[in-house]
């Protein structure tokens, strides 16, 4: 680390004037340059936020729980991980809520409702309120340690109920026919253009959430150092009474 | 290190620890009678209210395994609120671990101790529902209904004990375990409803149908009883 | 039901506790930072010191609770470095909570700690009356107690449990003056009967006469204070 309270290095100014530069183009392909759908009119142009958000949310996820397990498995215990971890499950709930609500807003423009049951949407919610639930245990109080065990075994258990959720909802949603009925005449055609800025679209974001994530996960070291050296500070402070007071 | 873990187990088994503690939980409840008192009458309550709530007979007759399902869910949470809130009173859970009592032993002690009471709840909604929304119970499905409740109640344990022993003792705890636990226990909740529903027939759903719900309350059950065991271990360490 | 055997033999002389330029760290902060003690069986060793010393700290290594950072350390014959699991049911630590489930009453609760390391009826009703609870209190739910009565309840749990270590911090807190004589008398009694006693505590005139040896602790340090 370069300088002691900054948490930014030449790599993530490298990296952010990169993903500055990414996201003007997006938006000007996305919203200018790119065509028009066939069936869905403007109203597809929301894609190109939802869907990069969406994914954005399922790889934070994904390397929420991948960095627990790393904290769990005693060879790579390091606090590091913990905060990758912490840092990863904030930025995902932030893209999850983009995701959430550009969804519906995408939804409202082309099938008239707000919200639907549909095993993805329905799966990506309790993910969200999940992972609200996982900062909240994160912000329990204890020590380093204590908070980093406790948040990782959540975000594993968070790995083994999401797909339970998911199947649940979707086996449910088989027995009710209107799901497969949505859709149907809404479907999006993409073109050359419009799939090249949905990929550009995820890789922008990808790029996003390793920027912010690196200067999160350098944030909480510093606000775990400054816990530290509060003490730190106050043990030598009465160190040095206890040798004054008399070998 | 594989000579000390296998001594681990000595003194203490697993098996011996969860008799001890499942006894020691369901005769606090004998004593105290919270869930006879307190948490059986709440339950009542709540599907008393959901009848004014819903304000139709027909409606009330549709939904009543969903009902059932949400009260016991509720219930859970005040029963697991009030098994760790035993633990934490006079540090008894700490003193747990630090006389070395197998961590696995005690979820599973714990957990078998909720199931019963558990049990006990939602054999009395259930009864609930067919006098309160009438709803009507064939004997095929009784095979299937008490399949679901025994599966349901099983995984709900599981998870109960598992997030509970997460909350216990910090700070905020009483709000932190229903945004923890409840949407974990969604698939249960479709699951148990389903199955319930066909046990009972409503909707003109067959008895047959029930069956896959089962199936997913009982990967359910096992997933989370398996890891509550391994995981409760780390949970509860210093 | 097996019992672990490491160095048990009664009439060893090796000290109960053995630690040399032990350190434990809470987070990252060392709260012993180099302690060395020895304590030999059947001792009572009275902890004094300042608030934050490391007392409690120093309590909680001997119980196997916390993690041997640096140094050396031997309790009960068990290495604290390596195996501090193993230590935890042989010792018993009471600090100032007690451990009971007030709906159920003493002999349930101490049956409750005595099966842990499955103890006997006889040896249960044993520790009750050691503990000067028999009689009509044992059938009192321990919530009714008194402060001082439920404290020699969690000692008859630690009787119970055969635990040859005792760590207790603060065990006076909370008792007036007559619960604090109880106490000290029962402590006797345990010593005597082959435990080994470590008490942290503030009391420092009435522990005089209670124990055998006085230890200070200062800044995560031990240091040593005539025998008493």
């Amino acid at each position: 680390m370069s300088n002691d309270r900054a948490t930014s290095t030449p790599f993530t100014k490298g990296l952010g004037f990169f993903v500055v530069l990414g996201i003007a183009l997006l938006i000007i392909l996305g919203i200018f340059v790119s065509p028009a759908d066939v069936n869905q009119g403007e109203s597809v142009r929301i894609m190109y936020a939802h869907v990069p958000g969406a994914w954005l949310a399922y790889l934070a996820f994904v390397m929420t729980a991948v960095s627990s397990a790393a904290y769990l498995w005693k060879r790579t215990r390091s606090l590091t991980w913990d905060r990758i971890a912490g840092a990863s499950a904030e930025v995902g709930v932030l893209f999850m809520g983009i995701s959430l609500v550009t969804g519906s807003l995408w939804g409202r423009l082309t099938w008239g409702t707000y919200w639907t049951w549909d095993a993805r949407l329905t799966t990506t919610a309790f993910l969200f309120v999940t992972y609200i639930g996982y900062l909240a245990v994160r912000g329990l109080g204890g020590t380093h340690q204590q908070r980093a065990r406790r948040s990782a075994v959540l975000a594993l258990l968070a790995v083994l109920e999401i797909p339970l959720v998911h199947f649940s909802v979707e086996l449910w949603n088989t027995l009710h026919q209107e799901a497969s009925v949505a859709g149907r005449g809404t479907d999006v055609e993409m073109n050359g253009l419009m799939l090249f800025t949905l990929f550009l679209g995820v890789v922008v974001f990808t790029l996003m959430y390793i920027w912010l994530v690196l200067h999160r996960q350098r944030s909480l070291m510093l606000e775990d150092m400054l816990d530290d050296s509060g003490l730190d500070h106050a043990l030598s402070e009465r160190r040095a009474e206890a040798t004054q007071a008399g070998h | 290190m594989s000579n000390a873990s296998q001594q681990r187990f000595t003194g203490t088994t697993v098996i011996g620890t969860a008799r001890l503690i499942a006894a020691k939980d369901l005769r606090v409840e004998l004593r105290s009678r919270v869930l006879l008192n307190q948490v059986l009458p709440f339950a009542l309550i709540v599907m008393v209210m959901f009848a004014f709530a819903l304000d139709s007979d027909a409606v009330l007759e549709r939904v009543a395994p969903g009902l059932v399902w949400l009260a016991a869910m509720f219930s859970t949470l005040i029963m697991v609120s009030r098994s760790f809130a035993v633990e934490t009173a006079d540090g008894a859970l700490d003193q747990l671990r630090s006389a070395g009592v197998p961590a696995m032993g005690i979820f599973i002690g714990k957990m078998m101790a909720l199931m019963a009471q558990l049990v006990v709840l939602v054999t009395l909604l259930i009864l609930t529902a067919v006098v309160l929304y009438r709803a009507e119970l064939s004997w095929a499905g009784s095979v299937l209904l008490v399949t679901t409740g025994l599966t349901a109640t099983c995984g709900l344990a599981a998870v109960g004990t598992l997030y509970g022993g997460l909350a216990a003792g910090a700070k905020g705890r009483e709000t932190l375990l229903p945004l923890l636990l409840l949407p974990v226990v969604a698939p249960v909740l479709i699951g148990a409803t389903r199955a319930t529903e066909s046990a009972f027939g409503t909707r003109g759903v067959s008895t047959g149908q029930g069956w896959p719900w089962l199936g997913l309350l009982a990967v359910f059950a096992v997933l989370f009883s398996v890891s509550g065991a391994v995981a409760f271990g780390p949970l509860l360490d210093d | 039901m097996s019992t672990v055997s490491h160095g048990h033999d009664p009439a060893s002389l090796e000290p109960v506790v053995d630690l040399c330029d032990a350190v434990a760290v809470l987070g990252s902060f060392p709260a012993l930072a180099g302690a060395t003690m020895t304590v030999q069986r059947g001792e009572i060793v009275l902890l004094s010191g300042p608030n934050g010393a490391g007392k409690t700290t120093l309590l909680r290594l001997c119980a196997g609770l916390v993690a041997l950072e640096r140094g050396r350390g031997r309790v009960l014959g068990v290495d604290l470095a390596n195996d501090r699991e193993l230590v935890r049911h042989r010792v018993g630590m009471i600090g100032h909570s007690n451990g009971l489930y007030g709906d159920l009453t003493v002999t349930e609760n101490v049956r409750f700690w005595g099966r842990t390391v499955g103890a006997s009826e006889s040896e249960i009703g044993l520790a009750v009356s050691r503990m000067g609870l028999d009689g009509r209190l044992a059938h009192l739910p321990v919530s009714r107690l008194s402060a001082g009565q439920r404290r020699r309840t969690a000692l008859a749990g630690l009787v119970a449990r055969r635990a040859e270590l005792w760590l207790l911090d603060e065990p006076h807190a909370g008792l007036d003056a007559g619960g604090r004589d109880e106490l000290d008398s029962v402590l006797k009694m345990a010593a005597t009967a082959g435990a080994t006693v470590i008490v942290a505590s503030h009391e420092l005139e009435r522990a005089g006469k209670l124990a055998t040896r006085q230890v200070e602790v200062i800044a995560g340090q031990v240091r040593k204070v005539a025998g008493l």
